[in-house]
């Protein structure tokens, strides 16, 4: 589902984030990806939307080579793909409902199909109370499941996560977490990346080290 | 198709919804869009009005041959028939003494002046339409006319014509150069209307490309908001040339009634009043297509 193969990833500034990573993912699996701040985990996870491309190297997702990716191709890969970010990237001009709604604008739903799978969304998150609320009325972990609804919502095939918890008490932390291995047992290949060593204890799972670029045992 | 049609919607409400949420400032856009437009339009209209005032009046270079006042009908015909033949005139018309005598008593302030007279001065004419335009052609057939038999005077009417036609050429080149510049002012007006709608919705393009929205998607309610904003200012534009020709019609009439007439400046015609709407909507489109060309690809999700 994901390959990784000798990929390296330099900035225009000359900063090696990546050095020479290989790993798969397999469908349906659930892996943690950890490392200190700064070890290249933000950057990892990146290269599998195409938000960034390989310096070297190949990303392959679902087949496709995500760096030799025609950027008119890229959207279409994203729709496959839910993302979580620590900082959750809501829009807070709209409602919860509305924001959850937003990936469904640019799908082939109709409109009463893409309201039953928004409110289908926020109910697996336990939001289906709070849907008219406006985002900033939630708490930091109300705003993460949220977050997670809208990256949902497209059923994507995979699901990574960019350090979901970090703003989040330990409770909220384990709720998130929670979520993410319901949508796996359902087959979703999920991706969390995170600097919380108690959270990855907390769930037996593959765990990824990574270390300034470089995955380490 | 469905989901295609349902996002044009979509972006189509989220253009009006953007025009409902800064009322004051798409009205102020529209309005600098509608005095903008108005210029030339209105330039247009008076062009149009001076084409109807001189209506009666040939534009095109002609020949007046006025026969001898002792020329009998059968001389006028003979003579009319010979101009027939002649290749280097496209027509003519034949004018009798009598129908001249009853256009000049028609005319304002002459009817009594002819009656006063107690005989028809005026000969046979005929009004002729020369083939060429070229000055010197008409001038030299001029002078053959004049050696026919018969024949009293040819008057070339082609320097007045030439001078009308001038005019309304430098102030039709006029009125196009005034729509260029001011078809630039309304791209640039559009272009940074959408330029300041891209930024303040930098967080949600963002998001959207984020989470899989296409470059169309996302272009496709700036598009309609140009547009719009365009439709706008072109329907300001009509109504402040409507106002306008509405308020010049009061003195018009006036003027008109001293020389006997009911001429009266019009609105542009249904077909030119669309052309100015798709104008301003196209120009509309064209400065969203830019701006957002330009700035959308400066926001890329890192």
């Amino acid at each position: 589902m994901i390959s990784f193969s000798a990929v390296a990833k330099r900035y225009p500034g000359g900063q090696e984030a990546l050095k020479g990573l290989s790993f798969s993912i397999a469908q349906g699996e659930f892996a943690f990806i950890a490392g200190h701040s700064g070890a290249g985990k933000s950057t990892l996870l990146k290269l599998i939307p195409a938000i960034e491309r390989p310096t070297s190297g190949t990303v392959l997702v679902n087949g496709q080579n995500v760096g030799a990716l025609k950027k008119s191709a890229v959207p279409y890969l994203r729709r496959n793909v839910g993302l979580v970010f620590q900082d959750q990237k809501l829009l807070y001009d709209r409602s919860v409902y509305d924001n959850v709604m937003l990936p469904l604008a640019f799908s082939e739903l109709g409109g009463r199909e893409a309201a039953r799978r928004a409110r289908a969304a926020l109910e697996k998150v336990g939001l289906a109370a709070r849907e008219r609320a406006n985002p900033i009325q939630l708490s930091g972990g109300e705003q993460q499941r949220l977050a997670i609804a809208r990256a949902v919502v497209n059923r994507p095939a995979i699901l990574i996560a960019d350090e979901p918890t970090a703003n989040l008490d330990a409770a909220s932390a384990a709720s998130v977490l929670e979520i993410f291995a319901a949508f796996n047992q359902v087959g979703v290949t999920v991706l969390v990346a995170t600097h919380d060593e108690a959270l990855i204890g907390r769930f037996a799972r593959r765990v990824l080290r990574l270390a300034r670029g470089s995955i380490v045992p | 198709m469905r989901a295609w049609l349902r996002q044009h919607r979509q972006a189509l409400a989220a253009a009006f919804g953007k025009i409902g949420a800064q009322k004051a400032a798409a009205a102020l856009n529209a309005l600098v869009i509608g005095i903008a437009l108005s210029l030339p339009a209105g330039g247009y209209a008076l062009l149009g009005g001076l084409r109807a005032a001189t209506a009666g009046a040939a534009l095109e270079p002609q020949l007046s041959l006025f026969l001898r006042a002792d020329a009998t009908r059968a001389d006028a015909e003979a003579l009319g028939a010979r101009l027939k033949g002649e290749a280097r005139l496209r027509g003519l018309r034949f004018v009798p003494r009598e129908q001249a005598l009853k256009e000049l008593q028609s005319s304002e302030g002459l009817a009594e002046v002819v009656a006063a007279l107690g005989r028809n001065p005026l000969p046979d004419a005929f009004v002729l339409h020369p083939a060429s335009s070229d000055p010197a052609t008409i001038e030299a057939l001029a002078a053959e006319l004049r050696a026919l038999p018969g024949v009293a005077h040819v008057q070339a009417d082609s320097a007045w014509a030439r001078r009308l036609r001038a005019i309304a050429g430098t102030a039709r080149l006029a009125i196009a150069l005034l729509a260029a510049l001011l078809a630039f002012g309304l791209v640039a007006i559009t272009f940074n209307t959408i330029r300041l709608q891209i930024l303040t919705q930098r967080a949600e393009i963002e998001i959207s490309k984020l989470i899989g929205a296409t470059d169309a998607f996302i272009r496709r309610p700036f598009y309609y908001l140009g547009a719009l904003q365009g439709l706008a200012g072109g329907l300001v534009a009509l109504a402040i040339l409507w106002s306008s020709i509405a308020a010049l019609n009061i003195g018009v009439a006036e003027l008109a009634a001293s020389y006997g007439s009911d001429f009266r400046l019009n609105f542009l015609a249904p077909g030119d009043s669309l052309a100015v709407l798709l104008f301003s909507v196209g120009l509309g489109w064209l400065g969203a297509y830019l701006s957002v060309s330009k700035y959308l690809l400066e926001i890329e999700p890192r």
